[in-house]
């Protein structure tokens, strides 16, 4: 039976049905959550989307934060449920404490959409155990808040502890702290992300087949957990 | 009925690149004295009965603002009968 991976909409998501197509791509089930459904229907993992949920009101993720299937998604988080955040998504796990630091406007206040150079720096999560140590991975990238900031003593811990998932090269889009592109919490089990694997996983529509790695980590790390 | 007025600013240590943009565009009104302008956010929430101090403050910590980037301030502030008599900016008479 493969893996139940779950990906929410929220009210304004964007990037759900990609998130689910990469889900089965790489060989997953996924099933669709609802934000107004606190029942997370025996899934193994979950996957919040890109977007911009709940229009972005008040800060980005703020009121996502709030949802019934959030309370749910941070209860399991806490127990070891692997979440992964991608950009929207990532911001809502800042938001909702699961992850440090936040996500605040582009230092230079312009949208960036682009495919962007990233290193995986930590291919010790749920997320990133298909990636080799440093490997540079191209996917898109499509956010006007992404710049990640946390105060010295954070970003510091950060560092020393390798979960700064995901650093920019060659290049910082958006004035994030240290280049950071994603972070991962103390047990490895949440990863925020503000690029987009779920955009690169075809040759059809995608800069590469990069992205792909998230997701068959999720599956390996699954597999790894039932045998 | 009470009325509160909450503020919320991006703490001094976090950068504002929408103040800076402001700031920027300062010049082009001829005003060359401003040396920095910073943007916050300012919520007024009106209350049925009394305002509680504590759940206003739990409100303003746990949505209105995030600890992590901001600070807030709270305020009760007179009736908004008050707004009446103000006149409004720019009116030429």
């Amino acid at each position: 039976m493969s893996a139940r991976v779950g990906v929410v909409t929220f009210p304004g998501s964007l990037d759900d049905g990609d998130a689910a197509r990469a889900v089965r791509v790489a060989g997953g089930e996924a099933v669709r959550l609802w934000h107004g459904d606190s029942d997370l229907h025996g899934v193994d993992a979950v996957v919040l989307p890109g977007g911009f949920s709940y229009g972005d009101y008040l800060r980005t993720g703020a009121i996502a934060r709030f949802a019934p299937v959030m309370e749910s998604i941070i209860d399991g988080a806490r127990g070891g449920l692997p979440v992964l955040g991608i950009c929207n998504g990532f911001q809502i796990l800042c938001e909702a404490h699961l992850l440090p630091g936040a996500l605040t406007r582009n230092s230079h206040l312009h949208f960036r959409n682009r495919d962007q150079w990233l290193r995986i720096t930590a291919t010790n999560t749920a997320w990133t155990n298909s990636f080799e140590s440093d490997q540079d991975v191209l996917v898109p990238l499509k956010s006007g808040e992404g710049r990640y900031v946390a105060d010295q003593a954070t970003l510091d811990e950060l560092a020393a502890n390798g979960r700064i998932v995901a650093t920019y090269q060659r290049g910082n889009p958006n004035g994030s702290e240290r280049d950071i592109a994603g972070v991962t919490n103390e047990a490895g089990n949440v990863v925020g992300l503000m690029p987009h694997p779920e955009h690169a996983i075809e040759a059809l529509t995608g800069p590469s087949l990069d992205g792909l790695g998230f997701f068959t980590s999720i599956l390996k790390h699954l597999a790894g957990a039932s045998a | 009925m009470a009325r509160v007025v909450v503020d919320v600013m991006l703490k001094p240590e976090i950068l504002d690149p929408q103040g800076q943009a402001v700031a920027n565009a300062l010049p082009r009104l001829g005003i060359s004295d401003v040396s920095s302008v910073r943007i916050g956010r300012r919520i007024e929430i009106e209350f049925a009965g009394a305002a509680d101090p504590e759940r206003v403050r739990e409100i303003a910590d746990k949505l209105l603002a995030n600890p992590v980037i901001e600070d807030f301030t709270i305020q009760e502030v007179a009736e908004p009968a008050a707004e009446a008599e103000a006149v409004p900016a720019g009116d030429p008479a």
